[in-house]
């Protein structure tokens, strides 16, 4: 078990990468994520309804989405304690495929830096395919 | 239906007191696939300087349901959940969420507003722990869609 130590503020600049990673989804994601969050909302684990309701078909909350993208900056940050502030919007939905699932994939690229705070502004870009799913992604981090 | 532009600045009854379990952390972190150990062991969180595990940046959602809940549920507020999307989300926190918390979430309208023929309303959740001390607001803004 390793306990990471905080990214040095200084060596920072604006447009660094400071972390990829991508995320598969298969439906049993979606199940673990309903059962661990509460959200049951059958549009997320039932074609039938999906495409009831006019949806291309089964989609990944958009909360869990949200909730991946971010790990791959609590990961480089060290610890989830110096994110302060998370912020998206939901621009397109992530349709989850019965057999193939989906991969999420996630930028994490330094926007902006607070001398004073010692905070940067992480801006993350979630893609699936070509396709952006979330916009203004933006997550600040305490480095202090 | 267009909502109701009276919820603009409705405050609702702070939501019952929920602990936050330190299975449940574990479970929420597996299912958004956190890996720092921190989220799962006891002992990594205590050498960072956390009372017990730790949930994900995002977990407060689980607490804000219980208050949009109130909202959902108003029939004054005239909002049909099978037209609602989550347009965006944000959360800002004070400090991050342990397994032992017991959180309360009170909801207030922050504001309602007319696209069209489709409503938003922004739905601003500020979640405190048992000794009344600010943990994290939480803020969601509701797409309401309307017939085009």
């Amino acid at each position: 078990m390793t306990i990471t130590t905080a990214p040095d503020f200084p060596s920072l600049a604006v447009g660094d990468i400071v972390a990829e990673r991508s995320f598969p989804l298969t439906r049993d994601s979606l199940v673990r994520y309903a059962g661990a969050s509460g959200d049951f909302n059958p549009i997320h684990y039932r074609d039938d309804i999906a495409h009831a309701v006019g949806l291309p078909g089964v989609l990944a909350h958009g909360m869990l989405t949200m909730g991946l993208a971010v790990q791959a900056v609590v990961d480089w940050s060290g610890d989830p304690g110096r994110i302060v502030d998370y912020q998206v919007r939901f621009t397109r939905p992530v349709v989850v495929d019965p057999e193939s699932g989906a991969v999420v994939a996630v930028i994490a690229k330094v926007g902006q830096l607070d001398d004073d705070a010692r905070a940067a502004r992480i801006d993350l870009t979630v893609k699936v395919g070509d396709e952006t799913v979330l916009g203004k992604a933006q997550v600040r981090v305490i480095l202090g | 239906m267009p909502l109701n532009p009276e919820l603009q600045g409705r405050v609702f009854p702070p939501t019952e007191p929920y602990l936050v379990g330190r299975e449940k952390v574990r479970e929420f972190s597996r299912a958004v696939f956190a890996t720092n150990p921190v989220h799962f062991n006891v002992e990594a969180a205590r050498a960072a300087g956390y009372d017990d595990v730790v949930a994900p940046p995002t977990f407060a959602v689980v607490v804000q349901e219980l208050s949009l809940a109130q909202l959902l549920a108003d029939p004054e507020a005239g909002i049909d959940f099978s037209r609602v999307v989550h347009g965006d989300q944000r959360f800002t926190s004070t400090r991050p969420i342990v397994a032992g918390d017991e959180l309360t979430a009170t909801l207030t309208v922050a504001s309602v507003k007319s696209l069209g023929p489709h409503s938003m309303v922004t739905a601003q959740s500020e979640i405190t722990d048992a000794a009344g001390e600010h943990v994290v607001t939480s803020i969601s803004t509701l797409v309401v869609r309307g017939d085009e």
